[in-house]
């Protein structure tokens, strides 16, 4: 989700990170400590376990020996990156509590329809990617098309990871750029080269750690500074007079009512359906980590535990952008403005993404800076790993294998993922750089996210739960959704008035284009497939087996007690979620 | 994580947080001595000193919890 929204929102705000105004901290010999034991530590993994990762189902699935725990907060963290966090930080300070909607009604729906309904037939049918589901269900061409696209954006995503972690350290700590891009490339492509997903997944859940220890004491400090949520509030009212930025629902009646530009519409189907299911049910890069669980019901617990702890994540992403609004003063003691990028000036040097690095600068001493800041390296690492992990799988079974080499030996194909790992680094670096030289290619990169996710849902969803979809009707749907989404998408970049229609209001703010692209490209995928698919033959019921709701027999599961049962937690997770959105009406 | 014979990765979580909760605590601790404080925002709480402690005993609860060979949950 980091990958479809915020990269967007960075990109419409210029390349965010891009115009360092002065060095924010400065670390000490502790903090230094902290940091180069991090990456001795990553490298110590990568090397245990490389002994671990000799067969493909070990490098591409880690050996689907994954615990739920494990696998479910891989399957958090894999999303977790410090774009993620410094970007939505950012989105708080600027949009206020509006932006938490990316991380409940954006994600929680989603994650539970993926453990409880969708993991089964992912599981069941024993493929190693998603592009792999669709050539089971629709044939080699829409696997193709679905993989060389997953393959694409995936290596441009690490690129711009990469990219932006060295800007934010230049922008933190004032290291060189290309110091950091080479340092973190070479980290990961020998930590995920020798361990394969193993090693991904270990260090992801590393990662998880590190940010909840480096993270969460900012907001908990920025609380007692500001005399708890309540005196936030009112602070806020006073300092901005509108109550909009702790609210969720309450100014989404219409797109005029709040700062974002959106309307409960874009929210509930845009994001909340489209977007949302689309990511969290249809992207390798998550749907991996699942896939490794160790059996059936690890493999359905581990996106309810993923739930669990992404409802909290908003209290140390979300509320230190509101903390920002109040606590953060000049140095003349008048509030501090934090401005778009394009808009910094003397006056007001720092952007809303800088909001979360200001927050530890003010808070965070010695040993504690060094923490934080190891937290956010790890994020970004996370994400490189994360993505070129997933394009070495995608590379060489939906790609190299069908097209290339079909007949390899098993040695052969972890000897061509190891390769695509540094393939995927080198071509990382690339797109690094070149990001360097034209800041707006960030912003197509992005945008790249949101062209094949949206339909890719479509297809999937109809080859899961329609009999009656066939392969020609799977893979022109794809085709005409993706390319209805990246028309919308350039229709808009031209002609910005465009977005009355595509966003059906006169009052919608870019945040709308994605939600509303995403819908229009969803809605065209469902409609060719079902068109196509009424116009040709639908395979026998026999060939559906275990890839179909409704022609497939699910496995068993022993009863087991309530407390591990995936359908209490969901429940769970369920209410807790129905709660928050209430108190945050 | 956990396969008999190999190191679970709560064991190398509970490493790194040990020692970095051991750095952080001792800094907290040379805080509280000394009375020099870094100057920033509610420095006077002693953060270092009560997140560093708490990070050392998590660290350590998992280091030996997920020992290698101490490891009952394979």
């Amino acid at each position: 989700m980091a990958r479809l929204l915020i990269g967007n929102h960075i990109a419409q705000s210029g390349l965010a990170f891009f115009l360092p105004s002065s060095v924010l901290a400065h670390l000490s010999i502790i903090d230094i400590v902290i940091i180069t034991s991090y990456f001795v530590m990553v490298i110590w993994i990568g090397v245990y376990l490389k002994g671990q990762s000799n067969t493909s189902l070990d490098f591409f699935m880690a050996g689907r020996q994954m615990s739920a725990w494990i696998a479910g907060l891989s399957f958090l963290s894999a999303n977790l990156g410090s774009l993620e966090l410094m970007g939505w930080a950012g989105s708080a300070y600027q949009y206020g509590i509006l932006a938490a909607h990316w991380y409940w009604i954006g994600a929680i729906p989603a994650m539970l329809f993926m453990g409880l309904v969708m993991m089964p037939f992912y599981y069941i049918c024993k493929t190693n990617s998603v592009p792999g589901y669709l050539k089971l269900r629709f044939g080699e061409s829409s696997r193709v098309l679905s993989g060389v696209c997953f393959a694409f954006m995936t290596i441009l995503m690490s690129g711009v990871n990469m990219f932006a972690m060295a800007l934010v350290m230049k922008v933190v700590l004032g290291w060189n750029i290309s110091f950091s891009i080479l340092m973190s490339s070479l980290v990961v492509a020998l930590y995920v080269g020798l361990g394969g997903l193993r090693s991904a997944i270990f260090n992801e859940v590393l990662q998880f750690a590190l940010i909840w220890c480096g993270a969460l004491l900012v907001p908990i400090l920025g609380l007692i500074e500001a005399g708890g949520w309540h005196n936030l509030q009112a602070k806020i009212l006073m300092n901005y007079h509108t109550s909009e930025y702790t609210h969720l629902w309450k100014g989404l009646g219409h797109f005029n009512t709040n700062a974002m530009g959106v309307q409960w519409t874009g929210i509930v189907f845009g994001l909340g359906f489209v977007i949302s299911f689309g990511y969290w049910t249809t992207d390798f890069l998550v749907v991996q980590r699942a896939m490794a669980a160790k059996n059936l019901r690890a493999a359905q617990m581990a996106p309810i535990i993923a739930a669990a702890f992404k409802m909290a994540i908003p209290f140390f992403v979300i509320l230190p952008g509101l903390l920002g609004l109040v606590v953060l003063h000049n140095n003349d003691g008048t509030l501090m403005h934090l401005v778009g990028q394009d808009a910094t000036t003397i006056a007001n040097p720092n952007s809303y993404n800088e909001v979360l690095p200001l927050m530890m600068e003010r808070y965070l001493g010695p040993g504690l800076l060094g923490l934080g800041i190891t937290a956010l390296i790890a994020g970004f690492m996370s994400g490189m790993a994360g993505n070129v992990s997933a394009f070495s799988t995608v590379w060489t079974y939906d790609i190299y294998k069908p097209l290339i080499k079909k007949d390899g030996s098993d040695s052969h194909y972890v000897s061509v993922g190891r390769w695509a790992t540094v393939l995927g680094i080198v071509v990382s670096i690339g797109t690094a750089y070149l990001v360097m030289q034209a800041a707006g290619i960030m912003d197509y990169v992005q945008a790249l996210f949101s062209f094949f996710i949206a339909p890719l849902l479509g297809t999937v969803l109809a080859g899961m739960f329609w009999k009656r979809a066939t392969k020609a009707g799977g893979f022109w749907g794809l085709l005409v959704g993706t390319v209805t989404s990246v028309a919308l998408y350039a229709w808009v970049r031209v002609e910005p008035s465009a977005l009355r229609y595509v966003a059906f209001s006169p009052d919608a703010k870019a945040m709308a284009a994605d939600l509303y692209r995403a819908l229009w490209a969803f809605s065209s995928c469902a409609l060719v497939t079902v068109i196509v698919s009424y116009c040709t033959k639908p395979k026998p019921l026999s060939e559906l087996a275990g890839l179909v709701y409704g022609a497939s027999e699910l496995p068993q599961q022993e009863p087991v007690p309530l407390l591990k049962n995936q359908w209490f937690w969901a429940a769970i997770v369920i209410t807790v979620f129905f709660i928050v959105n209430i108190v945050f009406y | 994580m956990a396969i008999p014979g190999k190191i679970s990765i709560w064991f190398f979580i509970g490493v790194l947080l040990a020692f970095y909760g051991a750095l952080i605590f001792g800094y907290g601790i040379y805080e509280l001595i000394s009375g020099v404080l870094p100057p920033v925002v509610l420095a006077k709480l002693y953060a270092p000193l009560w997140w560093g402690g708490m990070m050392l005993v998590l660290g350590l609860f998992y280091s030996i919890r997920f020992a290698p060979g101490n490891d009952s949950t394979s």
